[in-house]
């Protein structure tokens, strides 16, 4: 499965579009990475239990939309768009969505 | 019972920890951000949807870096003073501008790793679902990167 956040692959030409597939996780903060941004919020710098977690949730919908890309039978996903918000008190939603479409390879692609 | 003693506890020394360590360990990241930058300059960033000539690509595929950053108590201080006076949030921008090169030298990083020499269409988003949703209120900010890293 090829994955781009551009419209179009280079060196590929897009035979047919199979519509829009997403992938979405809602995640809940830990409590013990909670103390432990608590105390980085002193002396500031990463908070790098929460960039874990927002890595691997994006992973997971990334996954999700993959899973639904290969059920419509896709090749590749164009146009790749993430988004996060803020569902509820201390949990975060990502969500990635994108064009599933099956490519075929340019006969000169390759020189 | 001690109320100075507490006022120490609770005030002055968050806030020499938040200028002393603070300030620092800002410094060795901005200079970690310089050095690793002058590694990456090689590859070649845009945010044009297509680069030059797209007819000779091997392979493209997504990368992406990701990073969550929080300010010193002492910056988130002097930001809520400043919020009384209005202006230029001097302590806030740093902070954006660490986590925006942080989370593009990991996309950076990760186009390296596949043997990439550009990356296409690059797009930097921020969120801060964590202080948004947090009780605590020090300043803290999401940035995710992403784009198309090209082999040739």
């Amino acid at each position: 499965m090829i994955v781009v956040n551009t419209e179009t692959i280079p060196g590929y030409t897009i035979r047919e579009v199979k519509g829009l597939v997403q992938g979405n996780t809602i995640r809940a903060k830990h409590f013990g990475r909670d103390i432990a941004a608590g105390l980085k919020n002193l002396v500031g710098g990463e908070l790098s239990g929460y960039t874990e977690l927002l890595t691997e949730a994006r992973r997971e919908a990334v996954e999700r939309m993959l899973t639904q890309a290969e059920q419509l039978g896709a090749n590749a996903i164009v146009n790749i768009r993430f988004t996060t918000s803020a569902v509820t008190q201390g949990a975060a939603e990502l969500y990635a969505y994108g064009t599933a479409v099956i490519v075929d390879q340019e006969p000169s692609g390759v020189s | 019972m001690f109320p100075e003693l507490t006022m120490l506890l609770f005030v002055i020394v968050p806030l020499a920890l938040g200028f002393g360590v603070g300030r620092l360990r800002e410094r060795r990241h901005f200079a970690s951000l310089d050095r690793r930058e002058r590694e990456f300059a090689d590859i070649t960033v845009t945010n044009l949807k297509t680069g030059a000539a797209p007819e000779r690509v091997r392979s493209a595929a997504l990368v992406s870096g990701e990073v969550v950053i929080a300010t010193d108590y002492f910056k988130t201080l002097a930001a809520a003073l400043r919020k009384l006076i209005g202006g230029e949030m001097r302590s806030y921008e740093t902070l954006m501008n660490r986590a925006r090169r942080e989370a593009l030298l990991r996309m950076l990083s990760e186009a390296r790793d596949i043997g990439a020499s550009e990356v296409w269409n690059v797009r930097l988003e921020s969120s801060n679902v964590l202080s948004a949703t947090s009780n605590n209120q020090a300043a803290s900010v999401e940035v995710f990167a992403f784009g198309t890293a090209i082999v040739r």
